[in-house]
């Protein structure tokens, strides 16, 4: 049921045009305003994927993403898709009454890790187990953002944040939680991925994974996609985004491997 | 009008839910609601609706807040300790303007209480429960039949105002059986169209809609309020509901709503066949609560007794439409209890007996 093989999925991306110098180009649907994303910040390369995808499947007119509370809160600023504003935890929630009601739309939700595994745990664990046909994008950058860089349930261990100063002591704290693996175990998942975008080969592969998670709920797939996507945080982390994306490399990946972590049956 | 039919309160309402065009049901167990959920699984999915049991009441509400914000008819339905656990998303509902309706058949509290029927959750239904300034509109059916009719108004006047509109029973009124006969309902359409709003997808490129409760700044924060607010008057202004009986002449006044209405009735008729002069107001519609009557009322009566099933809840909305112009005394039965008609015609006496004396 596990395996980190790649799967094919794409021309387009396997294949670019290597007659264009042409490296980069902003989706039109990512709207042309100066973010807040602290410089260097995952969050906004995600967006710029997540638009790109939408415009390649060209499904604009039915897609509808939920922002979360978190540093993504105003997603909806940048990505010119309808967009709702959940409670913090709740999007999942949120983007299953309207993919029950309107199982022709595409919905995916955008959410930290505070969000999707503290607060929203539950909301988490029961629309994967439900099979809701959505896609779940999932921000793991180890920290509170916007609050000001609390500890979050991913923070690895002895990593400082301003609420365990001296290092998330396992003792006290319990262990950073992987979520993605956890919810690979239920039925309803049905694609599951863990990717990063701390550089150009992850990033490409980052839009794949997306392509393909958008592309499963359009075909109707039996249930939910899930990226996660190790991120940084250099403000939060206190580090240069250089140095963020380093320490990223070095730390984060060992206790989140990157790679699928559950695929299609039929693609295995 | 069609053919009458014996139901019971909470399946009365979930009928009549679904004639009203539901597209979808979002729930969780608790007494005494469950067998609105029941009958909606049962239903809703033969007759064109979604219906999921969500893992929480906080599930429930924020699956209604996706889909309603979608543009669909959605509802949820809970019991007390649950109402407790949407407050969050019934604020959020609230300030991004999102129609539904929400439906509490109250059970005895604080904490969990008893699954007996109380009037409890006044202040957290009326005085808008979560965090924030908001209102919701608040019916309180007091028969079978009005569970059904309220739910059709519900629908019709959260999409008329694009608010949440709270439909605030009892456990007795959930669980009795009584005859009843649907009402004819077209849906009207001007108020299901939620084109301009609603979060579809940019469907022809249109603009992108987006539905949010957060505004950093502060001036924009109060503007969003001040449309809210302007919105309640417009509300207070023409949707107040209530029904008085024997008020022409009554020296003594009940207040009562909902159940507390068919007992504080029974003890209105005891009382006229002793020559006491006993009116009754109710309040259909909690908010906006029928403040204006009830003053008008005050410059007629004597004496208002407010008989609840609570510690005293909506006797303050009471004092503050009289003005002090009148005493306004009150009876009630906390925690599952239910007042029974001798008792509050004690009281009526004892207060009568007392206006004499003055
Ligand atoms: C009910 C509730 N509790 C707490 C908060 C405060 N809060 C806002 S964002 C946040 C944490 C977000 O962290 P994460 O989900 O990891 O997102 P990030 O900012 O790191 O992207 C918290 C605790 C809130 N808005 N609502
Ligand atoms: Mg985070």
């Amino acid at each position: 049921m596990y395996n980190m093989v790649d799967v094919y999925i794409s021309e387009r991306i396997l294949t670019p045009d290597k007659s264009m110098d042409k490296v980069w180009e902003r989706p039109d649907l990512l709207i042309d305003v100066p973010n807040h994303y602290c410089p260097g910040c995952s969050h906004s390369v995600v967006h710029r994927l997540l638009m790109e995808v939408v415009e390649e499947l060209d499904i604009m007119e039915r897609t509808i993403g939920i922002a979360p509370v978190g540093c993504s809160v105003l997603a909806y600023d940048y990505l010119n898709v309808d967009m709702q504003e959940a409670a913090h935890g709740r999007a999942t929630a949120c983007a299953s009454g309207i993919k029950r009601v309107f199982p022709d739309k595409i919905v995916f939700t955008y959410q930290g890790d505070g969000d999707l595994a503290a607060i929203g745990t539950s909301e988490t664990i029961h629309t994967v187990n439900r099979g809701e046909n959505i896609v779940m994008v999932f921000i793991n950058n180890g920290i509170y953002g916007m609050t000001g860089g609390q500890m979050a349930p991913t923070t690895l261990e002895g990593a400082k944040t301003s609420t365990c100063p001296e290092g998330r002591n396992l003792d006290l704290m319990g262990h950073p939680i992987k979520i993605a693996d956890m919810i690979a175990l239920l039925d309803g998942a049905y694609y599951v991925t863990r990717q990063a975008v701390h550089n150009s080969k992850t990033v490409r592969k980052t839009k794949k994974a997306l392509l393909k998670a958008f592309q499963y709920q359009i075909d109707g797939k039996g249930g939910t996609s899930f990226v996660e996507i190790v991120s940084n945080c250099p403000s939060g982390w206190k580090m240069t985004p250089l140095e963020a994306n380093d320490w990223l490399a070095k730390n984060m990946f060992e206790y989140y491997p990157l790679g699928n972590i559950k695929i299609p049956q039929k693609e295995e | 009008m069609g053919q009458k039919r014996l139901m019971k309160g909470n399946e009365a309402l979930a009928e009549a839910a679904i004639r009203a065009g539901v597209q979808g049901f979002f729930g969780y167990p608790i007494t005494p609601q469950s067998e609105l959920l029941e009958y909606m699984s049962k239903e809703l999915p033969d007759r064109g609706g979604t219906f999921v049991q969500a893992e929480s009441e906080i599930a429930s509400i924020n699956m209604v807040y996706g889909a309603a914000g979608a543009g669909a008819r959605v509802m949820t339905s809970t019991s007390s300790p649950g109402f407790s656990l949407m407050q969050e998303g019934i604020s959020y509902l609230a300030c991004t303007e999102i129609p539904c309706v929400i439906v509490n058949v109250m059970r005895g509290g604080p904490g969990l209480g008893t699954i007996q029927p109380s009037q409890g959750d006044y202040f957290q239904a009326v005085k808008g429960g979560g965090h924030g300034d908001y209102q919701l509109i608040v019916l309180a059916p007091n028969s079978v039949q009005e569970m059904a009719n309220f739910a059709f108004l519900g629908f019709d006047l959260a999409d008329t105002y694009r608010v949440p509109v709270l439909i605030l029973a009892d456990g007795a009124l959930g669980q009795m059986m009584e005859s009843i006969e649907f009402p004819d309902y077209v849906v009207k359409e001007h108020l299901t169209d939620k084109s301009e709003w609603a979060t579809t997808g940019r469907i022809n490129g249109r603009e992108q809609h987006i539905l949010t409760s957060l505004h950093l700044q502060p001036e924009e924060m109060e503007m969003t309020n001040k449309i809210l607010q302007r919105k309640y008057r417009e509300i207070e202004a023409k949707e107040v509901r209530y029904e008085t009986l024997f008020t022409d002449d009554a020296d003594l006044l009940i207040v009562a709503y909902g159940l507390s209405s068919r007992v504080s009735h029974k003890a209105l008729e005891l009382a006229r066949k002793e020559g006491l002069k006993v009116g009754l107001l109710r309040p259909q519609t909690l908010y906006p609560f029928p403040s204006t009557v009830l003053n008008n009322l005050a410059e007629k009566v004597k004496k208002i007794l407010v008989v609840e099933m609570s510690a005293g809840q909506m006797v303050e909305d009471v004092q503050l439409a009289v003005e002090g112009k009148i005493p306004v005394e009150f009876y009630g039965r906390m925690g599952g209890m239910i007042p029974q008609p001798d008792d509050i015609l004690d009281k009526l006496r004892k207060m009568n007996e007392s206006t004499l004396n003055v």
